[in-house]
């Protein structure tokens, strides 16, 4: 569980970026936070491994308050997926690089080689073990710094947006696999501006705008509320967007889904 | 330490000045620190910079940057210290602290005078002060661009740090060595994005047609006003001063002055 107790935060710089922000993440929730650029969600986030210290306020990741721990101790249980995975990438194989967190906590050789096995066949880069991480493509760099978080089985998992830069097919792909490891068990927080991709997902939706959280509650609530999304500056999924317009037609106004829309039509159509 | 040569874009009489002019300046304080061993000039040579930092308005800035030098110059100080009282040689008439002393001042006194010119000269205006000493144009270029891209390179470089924390790197932990290893994550993707960046860089430029015109003009140029020649004229006689002073007048040592 991530508590988080009125935490303020200012960069060196001076930009306020949090401004007194309450927040609790129980275990197994999937959370998505969103928000215009500058909003504080990434802020926010490196707060929960403990990269970050409020300048006021407490972050409790399991009842242990982040100021009195290291950050590998607290990494060890909220795994980080940084945005840019070149920012991390530095192994000759893609097989040094998953072991190389697995090494920095401690794990015996057997148990390294095993969780590595794991996390390639997991993200599907069983072929690449012997190739060099920078001669992946993006998409596959991506799914190699997603494993190599993953290979340590974290009990939180930390996506700073993860579809940036990513095609349909593996965005969805990615979708479908984020939303089986919060199946799983995982408490799963993402970063992200991609309305689409939170629709899809439906998760608890954390709205920021200007270092505050202004909304937070269900997918579906939230993404439909136009005051809501313009005051964060975001726009509501495309479907939504229709079904906002068709409000005569006292068609429901909270669809965020594809295949939801379509049977909503498709019912509305054969009654007409 | 980065801080204390950042530019910052404020205006002031010194901000103002040509960069040429400025230049000129720093190598005259440059010069003259060389010549001299003693403390006294040297102080007087600290001294006499304060004013310029005042009306530039950057005492902020220019702290931080002699804090950032105090290290090594405590470090110069002790390594000179060491070298003279063991076996080295030093003046008779000085006490084994002076040389030291004068050497670790020296240091300050060209920080100071590099961190003013940095602090109060914008990249811009350095770029135009090469180009209009013909120096080639690619070389002005890439040099406002190192400059200019120091502090995106330190930004990249704390998310990399970020990054690898949160993988559980601990960069304090270790002997020496391991210590040394532990910025092998950080320096290989950064210096991968860097060249990536410059590739790009490149890249960009070449798509907006860089280097398409032989001969280039400039939307400013560089106009020597009378402040400059006050600038110019103050630094020879500075100049003057010093070559006169270094040969002609002896300098008491302090502990002379003292006992």
């Amino acid at each position: 569980m991530i508590k988080v107790k009125d935490i303020h935060f200012t960069y060196p710089t001076g930009a306020e970026a949090l401004k007194g922000v309450s927040l609790t993440i129980r275990d197994g929730e999937f959370v998505a936070i969103m928000g215009s650029n500058g909003a504080g969600k990434t802020t926010l986030v490196k707060h929960f491994n403990g990269l970050l210290k409020p300048a006021k306020g407490e972050v409790f990741v399991d009842e242990v308050n982040t100021r009195n721990v290291s950050i590998a101790s607290l990494a060890r249980r909220v795994g980080f997926v940084f945005q840019n995975p070149d920012h991390q990438l530095f192994c000759e194989t893609t097989q040094e690089e998953i072991a190389y967190a697995l090494r920095n906590f401690g794990f015996e050789e057997e148990t390294v080689k095993s969780r590595v096995t794991w996390a390639l066949n997991l993200l599907d880069l069983t072929q690449y073990r012997q190739t060099s991480p920078f001669m992946l493509s993006g998409g596959e760099r991506k799914r190699l710094a997603l494993a190599s978080v993953l290979a340590w089985d974290p009990k939180v998992v930390v996506l700073d947006e993860p579809t940036i830069g990513q095609d349909y097919e593996q965005k969805e792909k990615l979708r479908q696999f984020i939303v089986q490891l919060n199946a799983q068990g995982k408490t799963v927080i993402t970063v992200t501006h991609d309305v689409e991709f939170v629709a899809d997902c439906s998760p608890r939706v954390v709205l920021m705008a200007e270092g505050k959280i202004v909304a937070d509650g269900d997918a579906k609530e939230i993404l439909t509320n136009k005051e809501l999304a313009f005051k964060a500056s975001i726009v509501p999924p495309q479907i939504t967007q229709i079904f906002l317009g068709l409000v005569d037609f006292k068609l429901p106004t909270d669809v965020i889904k594809v295949h939801e829309a379509g049977k909503i039509l498709f019912d509305f159509l054969k009654e007409e | 330490m980065f801080e204390g040569f950042r530019f910052r874009r404020v205006s002031s009489p010194i901000h103002r000045l040509d960069p040429r002019v400025k230049f000129l300046y720093v190598l005259v304080i440059f010069g003259i620190a060389i010549a001299f061993l003693e403390v006294l000039p040297l102080i007087l040579l600290f001294l006499i910079q304060i004013p310029f930092v005042l009306v530039a308005s950057v005492q902020r800035e220019w702290i931080r940057s002699l804090k950032g030098a105090s290290f090594l110059a405590t470090l110069i100080f002790v390594v000179n210290f060491a070298f003279g009282y063991f076996g080295g040689t030093y003046p008779s008439q000085m006490s084994p602290w002076e040389y030291p002393l004068a050497m670790s001042l020296r240091f300050l006194v060209l920080v100071e005078s590099f961190s003013i010119f940095f602090l109060t000269t914008s990249p811009d205006h350095l770029s135009l002060a090469l180009e209009q000493s013909h120096v080639p144009y690619e070389f002005c270029f890439a040099f406002t661009t190192a400059v200019r891209f120091v502090p995106v390179l330190a930004e990249e470089a704390q998310t990399i740090m970020d990054a690898q924390k949160a993988r559980g790197l601990e960069l304090e932990r270790g002997s020496f060595i391991k210590r040394v290893r532990n910025y092998i994550p950080i320096l290989i993707p950064l210096i991968v994005s860097a060249i990536r960046r410059s590739l790009e860089l490149a890249e960009a430029m070449e798509s907006r047609a860089w280097g398409a015109t032989k001969k280039r003009t400039n939307l400013y140029v560089l106009k020597m006003k009378s402040s400059d020649y006050v600038l110019i004229t103050v630094s020879i006689c500075m100049l003057i001063l010093g070559i006169y002073v270094r040969l002609c007048i002896p300098i008491p040592s302090l502990t002379t002055l003292l006992t």
